[in-house]
């Protein structure tokens, strides 16, 4: 588990002392003596950062122009995708557990957030000790205690809650697969029970977000009205919500944590799907922030003056392979052969150098990316060796189809990319067919695996994916459990090795052994190659040059609270 | 008159469930999942069933067309799937404002298409016809989104005279500001289409016998106009009610370019979510609009016309 293992790599660093009275049982032993006598009040007041200087510089009235049609749900569980997590999850509430998105050059590690330390018990792993933060307040002045979390959970998990909400549960059930029982111990400490034992509960913990039951029931127990009206713990309140036009933020003052208070006056959320409109709007001064400008306007807005910033993020732009009978790629001399055949550097060209050459399912300085045998790189002499030794060559091509879209959600330019590999691939002897899907059709077919009709016979498939954690970056693609219709093992991939060291993760909870262990999962899974591991993405964005206190985290997920505009 | 247009009222009931038909089952043949809306993809197979269930999409097809049906004639077009707001008053937030920007595009586009069709009449053959044509044709051809994106950077980006995002807020004349730039992109098309109807049927009527016998009574270029606008009307008509009903359903591509909240940027948005209730409910109000709006052009018509009545 990475989280414990990177509070160990930032201790010394600004976040200390909430590090140490965060860390789990691994740490516990080492830290836990401090940990213990930190009381929360003391936290925020230990940890300091510049926060006094940007108030000095804060202020001003941000408009961010998003890439959604909608302003996403305000009431807890956002819908939009990682957007909505981003701009009225995150801003607007808190979880027990979330990420420090305050540092550029790392990939951005969890930090306790309205938990302020957990353990899990030694006789059954399955249950895991919260303590909860203390003098937090909703937007509404309630206050945020054990209760308040029980209430949440039984929001999206208890059917028979009278305050189970589908639509919230919809957004976040899926997410916490780890999650079966909540039980209140004490104001501030909950017990939560998972399915199997499984460390990755905590990874998955950031989804959560506590609203405010008492001003739920004082807006007549209605979610609806509640998103009109929302009340969370976050470093924002929402001051007003016009359907599919804005969102409007303000800051919270009585914001617990003191590094994250907001600075800018006012943030407004505008909705603009379109991406020539949303760089127009820019340029034309009706927003001061765009998410994900076309990649065709980031040489133009730098040059009229715009700040665009990118950062390498949790992400991965690969080709998952099947291992059916008959697929050529059940083959690891091809596979390798494959990731050794492809330049990424000129796909990077392609695409304005708005991309990291991948060189296995994490990002190369992910500190869970170990030390693979097999390294990922160009180098077409040795591709063409391996296919020698597989019995193919340039006169006896390997033949393989894949799925691809012309577009979709996260894809980068996907049509222009799989024509680069399909050339350079052919140079060492593999030749490439498409069958190009719908985006909505390449995406649905991922639950339905490789031996669906709708696959048509594909030797492979082409979806991006978020690889922030243990389960969203691997279980669910190369764990033999995930095949369909459980997970996204589309192409049912076995290998037992790799399920031992998923099993063994789930087991581990100590800090250390965890990362050691998370490390020699994703060195097996390099060596073994059941993907094309092709790029990372970077979440270009552009914004007016005098936007400042911005910090583009490695991470799908970044922090607006700093940020100010300089009039 | 009136059981004429009882009959015609009658006749938009099949062709109301006919649409209604047709709408909600190319919804469910398009390539998606309805509830990819709102389930990540790595959803597991319980959760999905359970979300289905909590939508009522488990049900048999059938048993949900007429569930849905049934609700709709009454009014009530369900929930949003994607925000759980009420369909129908999403749908009446967003004809609003496509109401505006039609009624602004409409009066544009009419208005300089009837006085250029009528120039170019009065001109046939001349420069100023073949001006006027070729800008008509200029705006029945020009794709629409692309002369919005043109104009977005002309006027917003490089001249900075006018905004070009959403239907501002405000005073009048703030709003108004906000509306120049889609009404005239949406003006074009109405621009050109009623500049050669008007064109085409003044010609006709100019070289028509009772204009010439007009002519020889002595009745001057005034009276004359008066008798031909009157004959010219019907088909007119016609023709304005045809492209105000497609002005209403508003222009999907255009409302996105100017991110315009009104039902072309809501069915953009609900085909993207494929937040179905949404989808279905945007589709039925758009064309039972089209379908009322036809029926008024036909009553006008027998109003303005009494050869339409005898027939």
């Amino acid at each position: 588990m990475r989280p414990y293992s990177q509070f160990l790599t930032a201790i010394g660093r600004r976040r200390f002392i909430k590090f140490a009275s965060g860390i789990g049982v691994g740490l516990a032993l080492s830290l836990g003596g401090l940990a213990a006598c930190q009381p929360a009040a003391e936290v925020n007041d230990t940890a300091t950062n510049g926060a006094a200087e940007a108030e000095a510089a804060g202020g001003g009235t941000i408009r961010i122009g998003m890439t959604a049609s909608d302003i996403p749900l305000t009431g807890g569980a956002p819908n939009s995708g990682f957007e909505g997590t981003r701009f009225t999850g995150m801003t607007l509430y808190d979880a027990l557990v979330t990420w420090d998105l305050s540092d550029a050059d790392q990939t951005a590690p969890l930090v306790p957030q309205l938990a302020t330390s957990w353990s899990v018990d030694e006789d059954d792993p399955r249950v895991w000790t919260f303590n909860l933060r203390e003098g937090v307040t909703f937007h509404d002045g309630s206050e945020f205690n054990a209760d308040a979390v029980v209430f949440n959970f039984e929001k999206i998990f208890d059917e028979d809650a009278p305050h189970y909400d589908a639509r919230q549960s919809a957004q976040v059930v899926a997410r916490i697969p780890a999650y079966e029982s909540i039980r209140k111990v004490d104001d501030y400490t909950v017990e939560i029970t998972t399915v199997t034992p499984t460390s990755l509960l905590i990874n998955q913990l950031p989804f959560m977000f506590f609203s405010s039951p008492a001003h739920y029931e004082a807006l007549g127990e209605d979610w609806s009205a509640f998103e009109e009206d929302p009340s969370g713990t976050g470093p924002f309140m929402l001051e007003e919500l016009v359907p599919r036009e804005r969102a409007v933020l303000v800051p919270n003052p009585n914001y617990w944590d003191e590094n994250r208070m907001a600075m800018a006056d006012r943030i407004e959320l505008i909705p603009i799907p379109e991406a020539t409109t949303r760089s127009n709007a820019l340029l034309a001064g009706e927003v001061d922030w765009i998410e994900a400008p076309p990649a065709d306007t980031l040489a133009m807005l730098e040059s009229r003056g715009f700040t665009v910033t990118s950062n390498g993020y949790p992400h991965l732009w690969p080709w998952q392979f099947s291992f059916l009978e008959g697929s050529p790629w059940t083959d690891q001399r091809i596979r390798q052969a494959a990731n050794l055949a492809i330049n990424r550097e000129e796909i990077q060209a392609l695409l304005g150098g708005n991309m990291v050459p991948a060189e296995g399912i994490l990002l190369p300085d992910d500190p869970a990316f170990g030390n693979p045998s097999f390294e990922v790189r160009y180098d077409p002499d040795a591709a063409m060796e391996l296919l020698e030794e597989a019995g193919y060559g340039p006169d006896n091509p390997v033949e393989v189809k894949m799925l691809i879209s012309t577009s979709g959600s996260g894809q980068m330019q996907p049509q222009a990319m799989n024509e680069v590999i399909q050339q350079q691939l052919a140079e060492v002897g593999i030749n490439v067919e498409f069958e190009v899907l719908v985006w909505e059709s390449l995406f649905d077919n991922w639950r339905q695996g490789a031996d669906h009709p709708d696959s048509r016979g594909a030797h492979g498939t082409n979806i991006t994916f978020a690889t922030h954690d243990p389960f969203v970056a691997m279980v669910r693609f190369i764990y033999s459990e995930s095949a369909p219709p459980a997970s996204l093992n589309w192409g049912y991939y076995s290998n037992p090795e790799v399920d031992e060291l998923i099993e063994e993760l789930q087991m581990t909870f100590d800090a250390d052994e965890n990362l050691a262990v998370y490390q020699r999962l994703h060195e097996t899974l390099v060596e073994d190659a059941p993907f094309l591991f092709v790029a990372h993405d970077v979440g270009p964005r552009a914004m007016r040059s005098e936007i400042g206190g911005f910090v583009q985290a490695k991470s799908w997920f970044q922090d607006i609270t700093p940020i100010f505009l300089a009039e | 008159m009136l059981l004429y247009i009882c009959r015609r009222i009658v006749y938009t009931v099949p062709i109301a469930l006919a649409v209604a038909v047709v709408c909600f089952s190319l919804v469910h043949l398009a390539p998606g999942d309805p509830l990819s809306a709102v389930l990540p993809a790595d959803a597991s197979a319980e959760v999905v069933e359970r979300i289905s269930r909590a939508y009522g999409m488990d049900r048999p097809l059938p048993v949900q067309f007429f569930s849905w049906l049934g609700r709709a004639v009454q009014g009530d077009l369900g929930v949003s799937v994607a925000t759980g707001r009420s369909v129908s008053a999403e749908i009446s937030r967003a004809l609003g404002s496509t109401f505006v920007l039609a009624l602004a595009a409409a009066f544009l586009g009419f208005v300089f298409g009837t006085v250029f069709g009528t120039l170019a009449a009065f001109f046939q053959g001349r420069w100023n016809d073949k001006l006027v044509t070729g800008l008509a044709l200029f705006g029945v051809s020009v794709p629409h989104y692309w002369l919005g994106l043109l104009l977005v950077i002309i006027f917003s980006v490089q001249l900075d005279w006018l905004p070009s995002l959403g239907a501002g807020s405000g005073s009048w004349v703030n709003r108004l500001r906000y509306l120049i730039l889609p009404a005239v992109t949406m003006s074009f098309i109405p621009m050109g289409i009623v500049t050669r109807t008007v064109r085409s049927t003044v010609a006709e009527l100019l070289g028509s016998e009772f204009v010439t016998s007009l002519r020889a009574r002595g009745l001057g270029g005034g009276s004359i106009a008066k008798h031909v606008a009157k004959n010219a009307a019907p088909t007119v008509l016609a023709v304005m009610g045809l492209q105000f009903g497609y002005l209403l359903g508003g222009s999907i591509l255009v409302e996105t370019v100017f991110s315009w909240p009104g039902t072309g940027y809501l069915l953009n948005g609900a085909i993207f979510q494929r937040d179905i209730p949404l989808l279905q409910g945007i589709i039925l109000t758009l064309s039972m609009f089209f379908v009322g709006l036809n029926l008024l052009v036909d009553i006008l018509q027998t109003l303005f016309d009494p050869r339409v009545r005898r027939s």
